[in-house]
């Protein structure tokens, strides 16, 4: 761990005398002890005093630092004899405030701090955080850990510049080098104070990798003011305003930041800043929660049901869907915003989906709870069947996000199987369609059918009929069993399209067919995985 | 002629059952979709995106826009008559049947399904106005009734 050492001495100096907080002070000497800065700022304030008269006195009782005792005394040692040297070369700071230190620490106290707008002052507070913890309490969410981040007004990277290159000016002045480890940047000093403390009212630990997201917003009123001579200096970096936003947004204001040269800084900012006149106002303070994943099978068995809601202009064309019987109950246990309901493929609304049912999966978006057991699942899914005669579900869970992606790739690759109930023009016997089932692996060319031409791209696709399956009813009828590879139109495989798709059941036949009935028996995918019951 | 629409806007240009061509005798000696040096039908481009988006208007702009005047065909019999087939209804050609050119038997065996001649897509705002100013099956057959007794 590093403390102050003496090459820090003109760089606390400077900043203290300009209004800089204590912690600021810290980041800029590039002091990286967590702890430290958790120290009330008012006794850190007293350290940086004491370091800054440290020079006048032999009996020091500062050490910034909690590391054991036969260091500090080192360190001690090792102080006295650099300010022996300092005053040996004559190499005294340029400041009125030199001698003293008083002076230097009176112009910061009870001031906003002209580098982190009081971010690392009242910011870090009991009293702050408590307001935080309200917050995220009142908001009624379940979660085991926290992630907190944090947006700042952009300006801060504007001061931060400033300050950096007011303190480097300093160090030319003295002919002193500036030491080239990384200044600790502002966040992160923020997240090193306030971390532990919502993690003790909170009562569980910080973590990177948390789904549940605590956010504050800060803001400043003079950000635009402030940020202002960017846009002169560099145009370009600055899109037009939408709606009522400020054209000065964090990313915009970094890259000019980078563009424009330091001597045209230097004439457009003081460096170091100047005091604000205001504190930073946390403008927002959000929960949210990691969407979770409900997957699971349905069956179908209307033949009068979407699968999503059927709106046209606004109308609903027929009553209720799939996706809303299913999310209907999960939306109110997971007391969720929204969600968003995909599925391995889809059937029409007069469509059946009996055997095993088709996967689904749902997304809950910002759910307030997340923690469901196995049982709490089973009752879940019996309160959606005992709903509705509609639909049934089965193997109900929660899922990763990961897992998605095995039904969709069920959508593109694995087979289903269909029955259909077809009917003829002219007559058939038995003899005439049990041909049919020793046809295998079917190549048929379908051009995209003209009942989705309105929304789907023209083009011709080639699909297998791996098997099929006869069985004769009458002179005009009969059912179809048949197994296909994903993505085949069964429709217009049995009426042909008007000719688009080939070879097609009427043209095997040599009659015009038309689909009476169609029923989904299977969609061979095996997942999600399934629930003994 | 005869139009098929669909709940979703699209529309079949079909031959009507009391167009020349379908009547018997006649048998079609070529059918030719170059309406002049610079246009063919054949060549009327739909670009299509993948199955995913939703930007169906992308399609669209590559296809010939038809007025209701606009040839879409020209159909000559052996017994040396030519027939132009128009479009009928404004909107966007998707395809015209390829399959009438290698079999134009086609045409007139299943003049309203197999043996179709293209299909349409009126834009959305027209498509209602469209509809209504065509005929309803049985108003044609009115309509035919009458020419017939006219004409005996």
């Amino acid at each position: 761990m590093s403390s102050l050492t003496e090459k820090d001495r003109p760089i606390v100096q400077l900043l203290l005398s300009t209004g800089t907080c204590p912690r600021c002070v810290l980041r800029f000497c590039c002091v990286g002890s967590q702890l430290l800065y958790r120290h009330p700022h008012q006794d850190l304030m007293k350290d940086l005093q004491e370091f800054l008269k440290n020079s006048q006195e032999k009996e020091d009782t500062v050490c910034l630092d909690v590391a054991d005792p036969p260091c500090k005394r080192i360190r001690l040692e090792h102080r006295e004899e650099g300010a022996d040297d300092l005053n040996h070369n004559g190499a005294i700071p340029q400041l009125p405030s030199a001698g003293t230190g008083n002076t230097a620490t009176e112009s910061s106290a009870g001031k906003v701090c002209n580098v982190c707008l009081g971010i690392l002052q009242e910011f870090c507070e009991a009293d702050f955080v408590k307001k935080v913890c309200q917050k995220v309490n009142s908001a009624d969410y379940q979660f085991t850990s926290f992630v907190f981040s944090v947006s700042l007004p952009p300006q801060l990277s504007v001061r931060e510049r400033a300050a950096w290159l007011g303190v480097k000016q300093q160090m030319r002045n003295l002919g002193l080098p500036l030491a080239k480890d990384d200044i600790v940047q502002l966040k992160e000093a923020y997240k090193w104070i306030i971390h532990p403390q919502l993690s003790e009212e909170l009562g569980v630990p910080a973590d990177g990798k948390s789904l549940f997201e605590v956010s504050v917003v800060f803001a400043h009123p003079e950000t635009d003011e402030e940020c202002h001579f960017l846009a002169t200096a560099c145009p370009d970096c600055f899109k037009p305003a939408k709606n009522k936003q400020s054209v000065f947004t964090r990313m915009a204001v970094i890259k000019a930041l980078e563009r424009i040269k330091e001597e045209d800084f230097l004439k457009h900012f003081p460096c170091p800043p100047s005091s604000p006149k205001n504190l930073c106002d946390a403008l927002e303070i959000q929960c949210n929660n990691g969407a979770v994943f409900v997957a699971g099978r349905y069956n179908k068995y209307s033949r009068n049901l979407p699968q999503t809601p059927w709106i046209i202009d606004g109308e609903r064309k027929l009553e209720s869907s799939v996706e809303e019987l299913i999310s209907e109950h999960l939306m109110a246990e997971f007391k969720a915003d929204s969600f968003n309901f995909s599925s391995s493929g889809r059937e029409d609304v007069d469509v059946r989906t009996l055997g095993n049912g088709r996967p689904f999966a749902m997304e809950l978006v910002n759910p307030r709870r997340i923690h469901f057991t196995a049982e709490e699942m089973k009752r879940l899914q019996q309160a959606i069947n005992d709903s509705s005669d509609k639909i049934q579900v089965r193997d109900l869970q929660l899922v990763t996000r990961e897992a998605i992606g095995r039904m969709k790739e069920g959508e593109e690759e694995k087979t289903k199987t269909y029955s259909a109930l077809i009917w003829t023009d002219k007559a058939i016997q038995r003899e005439d369609i049990t041909f049919l089932d020793d046809i295998k692996e079917l190549k048929l060319d379908q051009k995209t059918p003209l009942r989705v031409l309105h929304r789907r791209p023209l083009a011709v696709r080639c699909r297998l009929i791996h098997t099929m399956k006869s069985e004769y009813i009458d002179e005009h009828h009969f059912r179809l069993h048949l197994k296909t590879q994903a993505g085949t139109y069964i429709k217009e495989f049995v009426h042909g399209d008007f000719g688009r798709t080939k070879p097609n059941i009427g043209s095997l036949l040599n009659r015009t067919a038309d689909i009476l009935e169609l029923d989904v028996e299977s969609v061979d995918v095996d997942w999600p995985p399934t629930l003994a019951d | 002629f005869c139009l098929v629409f669909f709940f979703s806007r699209i529309c079949v240009i079909t031959l009507a059952e009391a167009h020349p061509l379908l009547q018997s005798g006649k048998t079609i000696k070529n059918i030719n979709y170059q309406i002049s040096a610079n246009c063919s039908r054949l060549q009327n481009k739909v670009s299509g995106k993948s199955k995913r988006t939703c930007l169906f208007i992308f399609q669209m702009q590559g296809a010939q826009f038809l007025t209701e005047l606009a040839p879409l065909c020209r159909i000559s019999s052996s017994d040396g008559e030519e027939y132009t087939i128009y479009s009928c209804i404004r909107g966007r050609l998707i395809e015209v049947n390829e399959n009438i050119l290698s079999n134009p038997a086609l045409l007139q065996e299943k003049p309203s399904t197999e043996g179709y001649i293209a299909v349409v897509l009126p834009k959305f705002e027209e498509s209602k106005s469209i509809t209504q100013g065509l005929l309803t099956r049985k108003e044609y057959e009115e309509v035919l009734m009458k020419r017939r007794s006219s004409a005996s």
